[in-house]
């Protein structure tokens, strides 16, 4: 009997891995302002080109941020954001590792808002902090919705802003991300 | 017991693999990602030029640039002309981006009060992996518009006497972080020259580079050697080959570009082949270029 149980719990345990339900896209849109009070102009940038998976199984959720795709209004915002302030050629991706806290409240085969929190690790610049980032996801059929917005602090990833430009560049960036990803 | 043991460990691996899945999951973006392999190498130089040449640096599609370029005298006129600093010739220019491998732009130089006007095509360019190298084209035409000379009657003074074209092919690497050096093979062809022992065409070879000293500054260097038509005069002197030296400082919006030179003249058929002056003669000339952009066409993600 209690082998049985056992070789219950473990075929679960399995199954749970070979039919997981990853949600993937390589098309999601994370923006960003570091747009200082007073500033003249908006420090502003937009990348559609970021990659997500979700694991639905397990809640499991990374990002990867091609660095130098960010789009800015002016060129040469462009230019100083790659070369002075991300170095982007020393560090190309921007990552998240991180999982749902509260994955158990989030049903992805019925469609619904759910309200998430998610916890984990962010690379930005070659710094790695733990993040805490409260979402939601929307369950659509086969696809969800992420959207998320949070705030990091540039001193944190240690990106240096000089004194010149601190009436332009805040010491926050606002990330707002949006991304849909449909199941494998 | 023994098999009931095993099977909790098999059990426990089963689930256990499920938590060390983010790296996993990491794996399977970077397996599948397009981008590694096309990344392209960016900022091989500050600006569009290194100093009085083109660099393979193109203005983003949408971009005007406004760009005002200053040659002061020489140094080695002394206290008197305030070394060099009560004369001046200016470029006044206009370029723009139209598309981010084609740029056009126009210029007006006191000296010989001469108009000029260029394209610039990207054709390759430098990737991590695969193309060493950028490559583009530089074309350009100036007309130079002072009075015409007093001929004896009957002659006619040709317009096309006053015309000039420049043919530049550039090739620059960016070899890492702070050393980019670029060669630009060039014909220069002189509808007019002074006498008839010089070709029409001058061929030279130019070299450039710059060397990143901090994110915001940076030396450059620039020289163009003369294949042929090296005793070619100029208004009846002779002719040296051109080199500069600058620096590239960058702040906000602006590049500054100060440069000691030996050229007073801005056009490439100027500098490099009616250059007058001469470095080991201390006929050394100060000089800026100061570069304002503005975005025209926002980026279609910024578009309303």
């Amino acid at each position: 009997m209690k082998k049985l149980i056992l070789i219950a719990l473990c075929a679960l345990a399995f199954t749970g891995s070979l039919f997981a339900q990853t949600y993937m896209t390589r098309t999601g849109k994370i923006s960003f302002s570091a747009t200082a009070a007073h500033s003249p102009e908006k420090i502003e940038g937009i990348n559609n080109e970021v990659a997500s998976i979700v694991d639905g199984k397990t809640g499991n959720i990374v990002f990867q941020v091609p660095v130098k795709s960010f789009k800015f209004e002016r060129e040469l915002m462009q230019e100083h954001f790659n070369e002075n302030y991300m170095e982007s050629d020393k560090y190309p991706k921007s990552e998240f590792k991180g999982a749902i806290s509260n994955s158990g409240s989030v049903n992805f085969t019925k469609d619904g808002t759910y309200n998430v929190s998610v916890a984990g690790k962010l690379t930005m610049h070659g710094v790695t902090n733990e993040v805490n980032v409260p979402g939601t996801i929307i369950v659509k059929g086969n696809k969800l919705l992420l959207k998320a917005k949070f705030s990091a602090r540039l001193q944190d990833y240690k990106i240096a802003v000089p004194s010149v430009v601190a009436d332009k560049i805040g010491k926050e960036a606002i990330i707002s991300l949006e991304s849909d990803l449909t199941q494998k | 017991m023994r098999r009931s043991f095993l099977l909790t460990a098999v059990c426990l691996l089963g689930i256990t693999s499920s938590y060390a899945q983010t790296d996993s999951l990491m794996d399977m973006l970077d397996k599948t990602a397009p981008l590694s392999k096309k990344e392209t190498v960016s900022a091989t130089f500050k600006a569009t030029r290194i100093i009085n040449g083109s660099s393979v640096e193109n203005l983003g599609a949408g971009v005007l640039d406004f760009r005002i370029s200053h040659r002061f005298g020489q140094l080695n006129q002394g206290s008197q002309n305030f070394f060099g600093l009560d004369d001046a010739t200016t470029r006044l220019g206009l370029d723009y981006g139209i598309t981010k491998w084609l740029m056009v732009g126009i210029g007006h130089n006191t000296l010989n009060k001469e108009d000029d006007g260029f394209v610039k095509l990207k054709l390759l360019t430098q990737r991590k992996q695969g193309m060493p190298v950028s490559v583009s084209y530089f074309g350009n035409i100036s007309i130079q518009t002072t009075p015409a000379p007093t001929l004896p009657a009957g002659d006619t003074w040709e317009y096309s006497n006053r015309l000039f074209f420049t043919n530049q092919v550039l090739v620059a690497r960016k070899f890492n972080d702070w050393l980019s050096l670029q060669l630009m093979p060039t014909i220069v062809h002189y509808n007019l020259v002074d006498s008839t022992n010089s070709d029409n065409n001058t061929f030279a070879i130019g070299v450039g580079g710059r060397i990143k000293v901090s994110r915001r500054i940076a030396i450059t260097g620039e020289y163009y050697y003369r294949l042929n038509n090296t005793d070619m005069l100029y208004n009846g002197s002779k002719t040296y080959n051109y080199a500069s030296i600058g620096i590239d400082i960058e702040t906000g919006g602006h590049v500054f570009q100060l440069m000691l030179t030996n050229a007073p003249g801005m056009t490439e058929r100027t500098f490099i082949g009616q250059t007058t002056d001469s470095w080991s003669k201390g006929d050394i000339h100060f000089g800026f270029n100061i570069s304002r952009v503005f975005t025209v066409v926002k980026p279609k993600e910024f578009r309303q």
